[in-house]
């Protein structure tokens, strides 16, 4: 008991200093972080609960919110089977080029949002690589749905790979291996042993998915058009009713995306204390 | 070849998952960033060099640089205070501070552009105080630094955090039993084995820091030479069907930051090596 004492005089500061600095982290988070989320909530209600609804039910309010439901359902959907693909041959095998892999993909996250967009104009924009040939052909993908999917689909690329391959290669490959050696197949082998030990990785994977492709706004003002109610998803209606200067209702519909990185963040807990759960 | 391209293994699934992940990877990610290159390099690099030193993109540059380094190193000093908080002592509600350090991960960035401006704005809940004291905010490089610094934080206290938690008590304690203050414990043995995380965090920060569009451009107030950022010019040339101008500008962010991520990497491996020569 003495000794522990002791360790605790060595090992920390004067209780002041302790209190100085729990004070000053906390009051550093609330007033960097914390006040700006709750700037959107009091703004969105500020003009009472009708007027906040009013603004959310709006038809470009609803369009816009389809759009943006549309997208991710298509967007992260894909990056799941490439994130459990990617993961499964990285964590699994041993091949050349294995690091390379790992290093690619983790682009996304280094490439600026504006620039996410920008490849996708020159590529497929009236400009672009293949412009002329899609405008032969009547098929138009920036200022349109699809470029707003390839663009959500490029940010959020890496998210569930990074999730999986982490937790995958800490797993191991043995009941797997059990698994095939006793009969399994493939199929088998993956609904039976590694989905069930990889779920809660990959549900978080898909949570940050959907967040961010709720959420994006740089690479998706790129390739929009902002055509309202029709190329208009939930940040970019923001966008306009902010410039228009309707700070009520573009906070009203601020606090939509508000509430998904707050349920975002509350899901993160959860699911943090079941891998941990799931682990030991 | 083919032999020792992959280690022989009984579990299936190696070349299917292994091809699917390389040709979404190619389709959705090389082939769409490489158009930025080639468009820049078909186009020249005379006209490249034109494009980005013409005055208005050289005050861009400095402004996004400016204000990013500025805001990576205020994140590294308030994360830092952040993050040490959290690891090294116990207060009541310390896992809900925890929690809130994602925020800025979690909160669209045009969300959280609409929402800083408002607190920061000459009539907002902060900008109405600090207005009379002569500090402007809203719509200077100030007010950039402040949405850079929300963006900035969370990846420094990440960074840090594993670093602190892993922290070796013995040898702060010898130092201590030795006769050492606490200043000297913290600056002459703690410290040095935070610096590369503080390092890390300050580059995932910066080269954040240096793309971000959502939450800067509604604060910045977009004055071209005073507060335009890089990511604000690509999409101006966009609007101008400067395609080449746009890749030429994106070109040189794309490179600025894989420079400095492999400086950063350089800077590291050179610290690690020095603790382990030390060590040993």
């Amino acid at each position: 008991m003495s000794a522990v004492g002791r360790k605790r005089v060595l090992r920390t500061e004067a209780r002041w200093v302790r209190w100085v600095l729990i004070s000053l982290a906390v009051g550093l988070t609330i007033f960097f972080i914390v006040l700006p989320l709750a700037a959107v909530f009091i703004q969105a209600f500020d003009k009472g609960w009708a007027v906040w609804q009013a603004a959310v039910t709006e038809e470009n309010a609803r369009k816009a919110i389809f759009l943006s439901l549309m997208v991710t359902g298509i967007a992260v959907p894909l990056n799941v089977v490439f994130g459990l693909a990617a993961a499964w041959a990285i964590t699994r095998f041993q091949f050349k080029g294995r690091n390379l892999l790992l290093t690619l993909i983790d682009i996304p996250f280094g490439v600026s949002p504006v620039v996410s967009g920008l490849i996708f104009v020159l590529v497929f924009g009236a400009q672009g690589w293949l412009g002329p040939w899609l405008a032969d052909r009547d098929i138009q993908i920036i200022f349109a749905v699809p470029g707003i999917v390839l663009a959500t689909v490029f940010v959020t690329f890496p998210f569930v790979a990074r999730e999986l391959i982490p937790l995958m290669q800490s797993q191991g490959s043995e009941e797997e291996e059990a698994a095939i050696v006793l009969g399994a197949t493939a199929w088998q082998m993956f609904r039976r042993v590694t989905l069930p030990n990889i779920k809660w990785g990959l549900l978080y994977g898909v949570v940050l998915c959907t967040a961010r492709s709720l959420g994006e706004f740089g690479a998706v003002s790129v390739v929009s058009g902002h055509i309202r109610g029709l190329t208009n998803t939930i940040p970019l209606h923001v966008e306009i009713l902010y410039n228009e200067y309707n700070y009520t209702a573009a906070f009203a519909v601020a606090s939509l995306l508000s509430v998904v990185a707050v349920v975002t963040l509350l899901l993160k807990k959860v699911l943090e204390w079941k891998t941990r759960e799931a682990r030991t | 070849m083919q032999l020792h391209f992959k280690r022989p293994g009984i579990l299936p699934g190696f070349w299917p998952a292994y091809c699917y992940s390389v040709l979404y990877l190619t389709l959705i990610v090389l082939i769409p960033l490489s158009a930025v290159f080639l468009k820049t390099a078909t186009a020249g690099w005379t006209k490249m060099w034109h494009t980005i030193s013409s005055p208005r993109v050289v005050a861009a540059y400095e402004v996004s640089f400016g204000a990013s380094l500025a805001a990576a190193l205020a994140s590294v000093v308030i994360g830092f205070v952040i993050a040490w908080a959290l690891e090294r002592y116990e207060f009541p509600g310390k896992s809900i501070v925890d929690a809130l350090v994602d925020i800025p991960f979690a909160l669209p960035t045009a969300v959280a552009g609409i929402s800083l401006t408002s607190l920061y704005a000459p009539s907002g809940w902060l900008g109405r105080y600090l207005e009379p004291l002569g500090i402007k905010v809203a719509f200077t490089p100030l007010g950039i630094t402040v949405a850079l610094v929300f963006i900035g934080l969370p990846f420094v206290v990440r960074s840090v955090q594993p670093v602190l938690e892993d922290a070796d008590h013995e040898v702060e304690e010898a130092a201590s039993s030795l006769g050492a203050g606490r200043w000297q414990v913290f600056w002459r043995v703690l410290f040095p084995a935070f610096r590369p995380a503080l390092l890390t965090g300050f580059a995932l920060a910066f080269a954040r820091g240096l793309g971000e569009y959502g939450s800067v451009v509604f604060i910045s107030g977009n004055l071209p030479m005073k507060t335009e950022i890089a990511p604000l010019l690509i999409i101006a040339k966009l609007e101008e069907y400067d395609y080449a101008g746009a890749a030429a500008i994106a070109t040189a962010m794309l490179v600025a930051s894989f420079l400095m991520l492999l400086l950063i990497n350089i800077v590291q491996g050179r610290s690690r090596r020095f603790m382990e020569t030390k060590l040993s």
